[in-house]
């Protein structure tokens, strides 16, 4: 018996108003890979991430993750289910320290109450240290320490890409959304994060939905690709078969980023 | 911007959470409570008062701050929970015999139910449209006490006996203080323990972005009603510790001028901090009996003009106010950061 794909994504269809962002898109994405969607600016690729995070649950189609249906699954629950994103545009809580973003992330693995909360007691001084640990070893797994305690507002966009990543990896996601985490970068900070990239899937197995412009890039890491234009799927494969498809070719006409 | 001594390493994850992190630190709060104990002894009735009503505001500020400041959801409501609790410690303890220190908590209760339930448009709304609808629950609630007669006595309120402790009934303002100074430490430090919490967290998520705080698993449902709720059993600590002071519970007394007062003391005193909540309760509490101090010696030496130093009066305190706003718009919180940065590094501070 063949197993069923990690994520199944099932012919969805999103809108706002009268702009189709995604118009019946299919594809499935295997557990242990790098799976990447491309396709020029505003082709709808954010919002393919949008439904699979649940922020906008598609109109139409479903979404099958490990085996569930997770179409309407509330945002908040997905996380814990093991599907985490970060943003494009960095959603980082700005008025907090990068440590409390992080231990933000293990909120959903924390168990004390509120009662323990209110008067500090045993339970959530031995589970704030408990999870203290881990976001350290994300922290420096990163190379986040000399920055810990500066409240992201001050950092610098790199910077704040890989706090981002970081808040991310707290959450120990299975499947992982990244919507362009290099761009705006430098070259070698690009180079980075494309190691960090690596080594989050190879050595600690997660799954990765990557949204990236840089092609180099995607070629390196990707197992396979899906291009996508105006909300549709024009082709799918590996990054060899999909970089010389004449659809995705012109479709990238005139924009400079392609080569 | 983080001010604790360079050289203050730690070496266990335990020592960075906790509240005073420094020798000195510790010993300035201890010397801060002494003073707190010492005051009462030495000054008149008329400042024990004043010393009393700032700690009813401290627990009304710090509730709202962390519904407000730490959680991001303006309500102009606050004095309405302030009723529920005053009323509802007068009802307990009136007609159902409640012994204060059973009361002033179950008003708490029943401040943060009503809190919660009027919390519940703060999940589609989002600031001034949820301050419209928090200064609807303030009318809302007005109007039910007012018609709600039985419990509440309508319009007339409810007169309550004053707390007895021992068969001591408190009964001045020196023994209120006795009463409110321990509940207003508490309350405080607990709330110093929530912010730093996991809920703690939860609710600057929420407030500095709400859909990235749902994206990583925060409930958002959950956490604004637990917000509405804490802050509302602070204002239902806070109102039914006014009901024994006053011992006359009318709804006069809670109106949306009471709501705008606890506003401005968490916007003088600084938003998303707990310390700025203390000042700001102090500094609104204190302006006006300044002001009034200062209009009578004017009064006095001009009579004549007495009418218009009462009004001088009234513009004076909005003046301040808008001046603040205008020059510390972060509250007097960050002015104490800065003033301690400035003496950490004296004399060479620049
Ligand atoms: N929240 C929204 N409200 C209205 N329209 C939206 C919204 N989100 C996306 N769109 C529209 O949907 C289309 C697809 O947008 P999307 O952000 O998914 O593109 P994208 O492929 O991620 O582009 P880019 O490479 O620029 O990030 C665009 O036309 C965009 O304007
Ligand atoms: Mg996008």
């Amino acid at each position: 018996m063949l197993a069923a794909p990690f994520l199944d994504v099932k012919n969805i269809y999103l809108s706002f108003g009268g702009i189709m962002a995604i118009a019946g898109v299919s594809f499935h994405v295997n557990r242990g890979e790098i799976f990447s969607i491309i396709g020029p600016n505003g082709a709808g690729k954010t919002s393919i991430l949008n439904t699979i995070s649940g922020i906008y649950p598609p109109d139409k189609g479903s979404i099958l993750y490990d085996g569930e249906e997770i179409t309407r699954l509330p945002v908040h629950k997905r996380p814990v289910k093991g599907v985490v994103r970060t943003f494009q545009n960095l959603e980082l809580f700005k008025g907090m320290t990068v440590l409390d973003n992080l231990m933000l992330s293990r909120h959903i693995y924390m168990n004390y109450g509120l009662l323990s909360s209110v008067l500090w007691i045993g339970k959530a001084r031995k589970e704030e240290v408990a999870h203290r640990k881990r976001v350290e070893e994300v922290i420096d797994f990163l190379q986040l320490t000399h920055i810990r305690k500066k409240h992201v507002f001050e950092l610098s966009y790199g910077l704040q890409k890989r706090v981002e990543l970081a808040r991310a990896m707290c959450l120990e996601p299975k499947l992982l959304l990244l919507d362009e985490p290099m761009a705006g970068m430098n070259s070698e900070e690009t180079e980075d994060m494309a190691r960090y990239v690596i080594d989050l899937n190879e050595e600690m197995g997660i799954t990765i939905i990557l949204i990236e412009h840089d092609m180099k890039v995607v070629m390196d890491l990707s197992s396979r690709v899906v291009a996508i234009d105006f909300g549709e799927k024009i082709c799918e494969g590996v990054p060899k078969e999909v970089a010389v498809n004449p659809k995705v070719l012109s479709a990238y006409l005139g924009e400079e980023k392609w080569l | 911007m983080n001010y604790t001594n360079c050289g203050n390493f730690k070496c266990s994850y335990e020592k960075d959470a906790a509240l005073f992190q420094t020798l000195f630190s510790r010993l300035c709060i201890g010397v801060f409570l002494v003073m707190l104990v010492a005051l009462p002894f030495l000054m008149d009735h008329y400042f024990i008062y004043i010393l009393n009503m700032i700690l009813i505001a401290v627990i009304g500020a710090v509730g709202l701050n962390i519904l407000t400041g730490f959680t991001g959801l303006i309500s102009l409501g606050q004095g309405a929970f302030m009723a529920v609790g005053a009323f509802g410690a007068g009802y307990l303890s009136s007609q159902v015999g409640l012994p204060f220190f059973l009361a002033i908590p179950a008003a708490g209760v029943i401040a943060a139910l009503v809190g919660a339930f009027f919390g519940i448009p703060s999940l589609r709304l989002k600031g001034l449209y949820l301050s419209i609808a928090t200064l609807a629950a303030q009318f809302i609630i007005e109007f039910i006490i007012i018609r709600a007669e039985p419990i509440t006595g309508g319009v007339q309120g409810l007169s309550i006996d004053y707390a007895r402790f021992f068969g001591i009934p408190i009964n001045d303002d020196f023994r209120f203080y006795w009463l409110a100074l321990p509940l207003a430490v508490t309350m405080t430090l607990l709330a110093t323990n929530i912010v730093r919490s996991k809920i703690g967290r939860a609710f600057l998520s929420v407030r500095d972005n709400y859909i990235a705080a749902e994206a990583m698993g925060i409930n958002l449902f959950h956490y604004k009603l637990t917000a509405f709720a804490i802050s509302s059993f602070y204002a239902g600590v806070a109102g039914s510790l006014w009901a024994y002071y006053t011992t006359i519970v009318t709804v006069e007394n809670f109106t949306i001028m009471v709501s705008i007062q606890y506003l401005s003391m968490i916007i003088i005193g600084g938003l998303g901090s707990i310390l700025g909540s203390i000042f700001g309760a102090t500094f609104l509490i204190v302006l006006p009996e300044a002001l009034q101090f200062i209009s009578n010696m004017a009064a006095g030496q001009f009579p004549a003009v007495s009418q218009i130093v009462g009004a001088l009066k009234e513009m004076a305190f909005g003046l301040v106010i808008i001046l603040f706003l205008l020059f510390e718009p972060e509250g007097l919180a960050r002015r104490w950061r800065l003033i301690k940065a400035y003496w950490k590094l004296w004399p060479f501070s620049y």
